[in-house]
């Protein structure tokens, strides 16, 4: 839900229109859920879960063998993935022929940058690079606005560090 | 100048709330609540409020905290969802009743059982005889522009009932949506100051209010001073909602026209719905087909004849319910839209789809598959009267 309030937020400074939510059940931090965004350039009508999304992110990559992460997905729609492993390794475990995979070791990135981890950041710089949604200085520039209204200088950095390393290291195949 | 955000529908209404500083708010802080007020506390705690903020033990207790408030002649507020609306149930009537303002958010939550916490019409559908005004919103800006709305209307001396402010729980009430926030004076200056007429604690107009009135007393007349009441908020609601939208560039009624002018069959919807109609309705527009909907915001009072003149041309008609009246056969909703049509000379076909239950999604297939029986209907073929959209059988 971080992660999506932050791509909502970083949305709206490019005068995008979103909806974010996400869809509630076990409420321990950690827990496996969904989140759904949707983004557009004109306001946005439905008020329905997303059953075709053109772009799957998964933050915890032991969930690929529970869960069919590309169900709905379109052809030439984007798997983004955090993990170590190259993107042929997630196409053959998916099975996901069509469209373009990425991965990117968002915890590693994490634990480096931030010092603890939680993905939700860096995987947004994934996420910017993988797909070209938004401008990365635009949303540059919104962590550190948003997080310095409660952040130490430290922790801004650090986040806006994992954004970039994020965004230069993540593999597209 | 508006302010751009985005936030979600909760914490949108607690804006509202902090912009309309009303004098008590009494509230239940615990689940069934929703973040709401948990948003207003934090206002309040911030000192950016001048409320008195009263956390009770109960539902029952917060609409009573509020009633004990409202007839004192402060402007009140409270918020609540679900099996809380459930809780507070005799203490509605009261407060209607009394003839007291007080507005109160409802987050639509379904009722138990079995134990499901998600989306549906079920709570207010149930409060609908209690004598407040209901009105529905599509989205979280429509939610914060009603609460705003709602004080004038609950007010006015020609009304003087409180106001219930719907909102779809989860689906609108969670998720972070655009809107626009007007600035804290125009939503001061819009409201203005709480004059409450009598209260208890004016010793120039002594008043007695909700006391026993006898076996021959005049109950039966403060009914019919109610309905008129709740009749006078119509004209309330449409004056309020265009001062609004000269205020804010966003107009208000008792419902609202989607591509009406030339369709020949239509939904008639309320809440977060309306959103994922409309949508369908500009897919079938592009294919030609004459399609419209109707979005409706006032629920009590129920716009009948208003109704009833928006449809008459039309060739059929479907009604939305996101709650079931277990023993009728049909929805609420469209029970009222059929009842409101008895007298019409000219009428189209009507049906009734029971959908979303307990959070049931509804996509666009779904309300496809509703425009799809309507043009079967418009064509001359059986469609089955009531029927449930999206239920596993």
């Amino acid at each position: 839900m971080t992660a999506a309030k932050l791509v909502a937020e970083a949305a709206l400074r490019q005068d995008q229109y979103f909806q974010a939510s996400p869809e509630y059940g076990p409420e321990r931090m950690g827990a496996p859920i969904q989140a759904f965004t949707r983004i557009s350039a004109e306001p946005i009508d439905i008020f329905c879960g997303v059953t075709n999304p053109d772009i799957v992110v998964v933050l915890d990559p032991t969930l690929l063998g529970a869960v069919d992460v590309t169900d709905g997905m379109p052809e030439g729609g984007t798997l983004l993935v955090n993990t170590a492993d190259e993107p042929a390794v997630i196409r053959e475990q998916t099975g996901f022929a069509s469209g373009k995979v990425a991965t990117v070791d968002a915890t590693q990135i994490a634990i480096d940058t931030i010092g603890k981890a939680i993905p939700n950041t860096p995987m947004l710089g994934a996420l910017l690079k993988a797909t070209g949604i938004m401008d990365i200085d635009g949303v540059l520039e919104h962590v550190r606005t948003s997080f310095g209204k409660k952040f130490s200088q430290e922790i801004i950095e650090g986040n806006v560090n994992a954004v970039r390393r994020a965004y230069e290291e993540v593999k597209i195949g | 100048m508006a302010k751009t955000v985005a936030i979600t529908g909760n914490v949108a209404c607690a804006h509202a709330m902090r912009q309309i500083d009303p004098d008590v708010v009494a509230a239940y802080p615990i689940t069934p609540q929703t973040t709401i007020v948990e948003e207003f506390s934090n206002f309040v705690a911030k000192g950016q409020v001048e409320t008195e903020y009263v956390t009770v033990e109960s539902e029952h207790s917060a609409m009573s905290a509020c009633i004990g408030a409202s007839a004192a002649g402060s402007r009140v507020m409270t918020t609540t969802s679900s099996q809380g609306l459930a809780l507070m149930w005799e203490m509605l009537y009261i407060a209607a009743g009394l003839r007291l303002p007080i507005v109160m958010h409802n987050v639509n939550r379904t009722l138990s059982a079995p134990i499901n916490i998600h989306c549906d019409h079920s709570d207010s559908m149930g409060a609908r005889d209690a004598g407040w005004i209901q009105l529905f919103s599509e989205d979280a800006q429509e939610a914060y522009d009603n609460t705003i709305q709602a004080i004038r209307i609950a007010e006015h001396p020609d009304v003087h009932l409180p106001v219930m402010v719907l909102l779809d729980g989860f689906i609108i009430s969670h998720a972070i949506a655009r809107l626009d926030l007007l600035e804290d004076d125009q939503v001061k200056e819009f409201v203005g100051a709480y004059q409450p007429g009598y209260h208890l604690l004016d010793p120039q107009h002594q008043a007695t209010m909700g006391a026993f009135d006898g076996l021959h007393g005049n109950y039966f007349e403060f009914k019919r001073a109610q309905v008129e009441a709740i009749r006078n908020s119509k004209q309330v609601t449409i004056d309020v909602g265009k001062e609004f939208g000269a205020m804010s560039g966003r107009s208000y009624g008792l419902f609202e026209l989607y591509e009406m002018d030339d369709a020949e069959v239509a939904v008639i919807v309320m809440g977060s719905t309306a959103g994922t109609t409309r949508a369908v309705v500009k897919e079938l527009r592009a294919d030609g087909v004459k399609a419209g909907m109707i979005k409706l915001r006032a629920f009590r009072p129920f716009p009948a004849p208003e109704l009833a003149a928006a449809v008459r041309d039309m060739k059929a008609v479907a009604v939305l319910d996101r709650a079931e009246s277990v023993g009728a056969d049909a929805g609420p909703a469209y029970l009222e839209v059929r009842n409101a049509l008895y007298d019409s000379e000219r009428r189209p076909a009507i049906i009734n789809y029971i959908y979303g239950l307990g959070g049931r999604d509804v996509g666009l297939e779904l309300i496809r598959d509703v425009y799809s029986d309507l043009a079967d209907l418009a064509g001359g073929k059986s469609v089955e009267a009531v029927s449930y959209l999206g239920l596993r059988e």
